[in-house]
């Protein structure tokens, strides 16, 4: 590695530059067209459980902030993208800007909530507002069709020109698409002076006030951001599987999604999409065991992160990487 | 360095009045009234316990006190939360390192400097291109003689660079009055006159208060002393007239418990 | 004749009680050591999968698997917390929720390996079945004896938390860690038998569940939710709260399952959000 160069502002502007190995992860993301076209469907659930996992980091990984309720956002960005969809017309980047924008209204709200509390108390908030949620949408069956699920869904031809096929080709390439540019606004916000507070209020939330910042002013701002991007993956969802069903609120889909992002990483920006395609890959591959077993790998391999590589997968590799290189 | 200027027209930079604090049965602030003149260098000493954190906590708001009132250059800003005195001109630093463990020295004031300077709600901009919050970062780093360290992560620094480092945050917010939490906690004795070297360095028009133990510290750097005993005021006055106090002695003898 | 709503408030206090049974120990842990222990209810479902071989293979009587289910428990738990847990204790929320959850999901797929996903029916002595007629009102023998339960457990509890040496140990720790520290009271070996006693209530909690909501794997992580809720409802560390939010998540759950069904848990979430926005800390919450 280059020593790092004496004028601070260069030292800083070099921190988010583009390294090669990114450039070539987002190469790697275009393989399954010719590799696997036989998965592109699990490409897609892939694509946008790793948007909904960046989503989840920008709070939980840089903010610090533990959620178990994040599906709350999630749900309400697929039902609104299905209702969009259904009442108003089919075209679909319409659509993610609405499911974006009721996901970022029901974040502000809660926000208010949230910003008041730390700890075991604010892991309860998350998880009651999202439990709320869920029995709300299931109680609201003339809007969400209940446990029967969301019908009635039908998308136009991406830009007027690709069809939702049924190889999930299309699918694939619109999810991978919003993840890349997503994940752009994504990484431009945590190399921004916001984006450095919100590492200070992960690092010392009690020395924040001491040096003049208002931590609940950017917990409010960084939950209503990180409400639209899990609302746009959970319109992508729904937008390419045509449908929406409760479990795109349930309890389980919030457990997920920090199961994948812990597992991968959390405050690593790229974890959340490794965690995200590890998961998914077992789930799939082991798809022929009962659930309860499935948790119960899920289970394991949650007590060996925390207890052997407590920064998930990528903070492990960094570390063996930066050993490595002291040799 | 700054220039003093004559703001001495509003009077004080920082006054109490009447301050009281208790915890059940317990007072931990009595009826506190103190007057910190612009540009003054005080030292706030008293045995352990005798509430000297305790009033730093109560004037930069981190505890609501039970009576009294705070002003800062005339201003009352008793209701004001921790992080709105900091904006008008009251920092502190404290006797228990309280950094940013995995951010680097350039980050952690540069994230103070664009607090103060209302740039950090900027979401869509790269951090870098805030050239002069990040020259002022650096610049009081090196100040500070920190220059060397800046890009190291400040859980990797010696002890003693942090100490600095915590006074370095609190320059950051450009203050009017800084309180100082034992700067020199926990450095080893031949240590701790570099880091009050460091403190008297800075520029004449910053009202310090600082606490700290060693007697021939508080002699060498103040021009004022309060003696603080069970939470209330036991006296003050010149560093000359505290050496002569009987009463003071006594205090640190041991010989009296309460004032 | 007394109006049903003696009747849906006699069955919310019981369930209150069982519930209290279930919560109390979680909320004394987390106020003595701020650890976040998901797997709670785990111990809890151990409790109850002892009770049932015990009555279902060995033929012991109800009552003689009762402190059989609080031992088993107590004892498993302690296990975990030298092994895992305590390595924890100053680690991040994260961190604890993780693992603990991590544990969680296993106990489900253990349970679920060794006693499939189907419901454990236990057949109750019959001096505890049947009801009796109160003013008109159908009371059922088997709440009846959780509430005496839930009273009882209650002020033991209260009695050896004020007036024992134990006791107060404990509550110096809860209120102020350092200081009790200070006073050479080992604080660490106070959270070992306070976490042994607070498991094996769960565990006795499980045990005495089975008859009333029935006993799956899944109860790990069901009951979960409401334990946590009336954790944090009560505040931390506090007994006499936990045993209001109790009643309180009771009742509710209960009145609204009976006078609103279609909005199914909706009431409990909505007590719990509203509790915790009107006093952050919980009810009897200090902090």
């Amino acid at each position: 590695m280059a020593p790092p160069p004496a004028n601070p502002q260069a030292y800083l502007q070099s921190l988010s530059r583009w390294r090669p190995l990114e450039i070539a992860f987002w190469l790697a993301t275009l393989l399954p067209f010719w590799l696997f076209p036989n998965y592109l469907g699990l490409a897609n659930q892939i694509a946008v459980a790793a948007l909904f996992a960046l989503s989840l980091d920008l709070i939980l990984g840089y903010a610090g902030i533990v959620s178990l309720g994040h599906a709350a956002f999630f749900g309400v960005g697929a039902y609104t993208a299905g209702l969009f969809s259904k009442f108003v017309w089919g075209e679909v980047f319409t659509g993610l800007i609405a499911a974006a924008l009721m996901a970022a209204l029901f974040g502000y709200v809660s926000s208010f909530i949230v910003a008041r509390f730390r700890h075991l108390t604010l892991i309860m908030i998350t998880l009651g507002l999202g439990l709320l949620l869920h029995s709300a949408a299931n109680s609201a069956h003339f809007i969400t069709g209940g446990s029967d699920g969301f019908q009635g869904i039908s998308m136009w031809k991406v830009a007027g020109l690709f069809r939702f096929d049924l190889y999930g080709q299309t699918a694939y390439a619109y999810s991978l698409g919003v993840l890349f540019i997503v994940f752009l606004c994504a990484r431009r916000l945590i190399n921004s002076p916001f984006g450095l507070s919100l590492r200070g209020i992960r690092e010392n939330w009690v020395r924040m006030p001491a040096i003049g910042a208002d931590s609940r002013a950017h917990i409010r701002k960084v939950y209503t951001i990180s409400a639209a991007m899990a609302g746009i993956a959970g319109a992508l969802i729904a937008q390419t599987t045509q449908t929406v069903s409760l479990d795109a609120l349930s309890f389980e889909r919030s457990a997920d999604v920090v199961v994948m992002l812990v597992l991968g990483g959390a405050g690593r920006l790229y974890g959340g999409i490794v965690g995200a395609s590890i998961f998914l890959i077992a789930r799939d591959q082991f798809s022929g065991i009962a659930p309860q077993y499935w948790y119960f790998w899920i289970g394991v391999l949650l007590v060996m992160v925390v207890m052997l590589l407590p920064n998930g997968i990528l903070g492990g590799l960094s570390a063996l990487l930066a050993k490595w290189r002291r040799k | 360095m700054s220039v003093a200027d004559t703001n001495a027209s509003s009077g004080f930079a920082l006054s109490t009045r009447g301050l009281s604090r208790s915890f059940g049965q317990l007072v931990v602030a009595r009826d506190i009234n103190l007057n910190l003149p612009v540009g003054a260098r005080y030292a706030l000493i008293g045995p352990n316990g005798a509430g000297k954190t305790t009033l730093i906590n109560l004037m930069t708001g981190m505890l609501p006190p039970n009576h009294g009132q705070i002003l800062l250059g005339g201003e009352d800003i008793t209701a004001l939360t921790p992080q709105a005195r900091v904006k008008r001109g009251l920092a502190r630093t404290f006797q228990i390192n309280s950094l940013f463990a995995h951010l680097n020295p350039l980050e952690a004031v540069t994230l103070a400097v664009c607090e103060r300077r209302g740039i950090s709600p900027k979401f869509w901009q790269n951090i870098a291109v805030n050239k002069e919050a990040i020259e002022e970062a650096y610049d009081i780093l090196t100040r500070l003689k920190l220059g060397d360290v800046a890009y190291q992560t400040t859980r990797e620094l010696p002890y003693g660079r942090q100490r600095l480092l915590e006074i370095a945050l609190a320059l950051a917010t450009k203050p009017k009055v800084l309180l100082l939490d034992e700067p020199a906690a926990g450095v080893p004795q031949e240590e701790s006159g570099d880091i009050f070297e460091v403190v008297a360095s800075l520029s004449n028009d910053l009202t310090l208060l600082f606490i700290e133990h060693d007697m021939h510290v508080v002699f060498r750097f103040a021009t004022h002393i309060i003696v603080l005993v069970g939470g209330a005021v036991f006296t003050e006055g010149s560093p000359a007239e505290i050496a002569a106090d009987p009463g003071v002695r006594e205090v640190y003898l041991g010989k009296r418990h309460h004032g | 004749m007394l109006p049903p709503i003696f009747g849906v408030l006699f069955d919310g206090v019981a369930y209150g009680m069982l519930l209290f049974v279930l919560s109390v120990g979680l909320s004394v842990t987390l106020g003595l050591m701020n650890f976040v222990n998901l797997a709670h209810c785990a111990f809890a479902m151990l409790g109850g999968y002892v009770t049932v071989v015990l009555m279902r293979d060995f033929n012991w009587p109800f009552f003689a698997t009762l402190p059989a289910a609080f031992f088993a428990s107590a004892v498993v738990s302690i296990i975990v917390e030298r092994t895992l847990y305590r390595r924890l204790y100053r680690a991040t929320d994260l961190d604890q929720v993780l693992l603990t959850i991590g544990l969680a999901f296993i106990s489900v797929a253990v349970a679920a390996w060794f006693f499939t996903t189907q419901q454990q029916p236990i057949t109750m002595p019959g001096y505890l079945r049947g009801s009796i007629d109160f003013f008109g009102l159908n009371i059922g023998l088997y709440r009846l004896f959780l509430v005496v339960v839930g009273i009882a457990v209650t002020i033991l509890l209260i009695v050896t938390v004020e007036h024992t040496r134990f006791g107060a140990q404990v509550r110096a720790a809860v209120d102020n860690q350092r200081m009790a520290r200070g006073l050479g009271i080992n604080v660490d070996r106070t959270f070992a038998i306070t976490f042994a006693l607070g498991s094996g209530l769960a565990g006795l909690g499980g045990a005495l569940a089975i008859e009333i909501v029935g006993l799956d794997p899944q109860f790990a992580l069901h009951y979960l939710v409401y334990v946590l809720i009336i954790v944090s409802v009560g505040g931390l560390g506090s007994i006499l709260g936990s045993f209001a939010a109790a009643c309180l998540i009771g009742i509710s759950d209960i009145a609204g399952k009976y006078y609103v069904p279609e909005l199914g848990a909706f009431l409990i979430y909505l007590v719990m959000v509203a509790v915790l926005m009107w006093r952050p800390a919980g009810l009897f919450g200090k902090r």
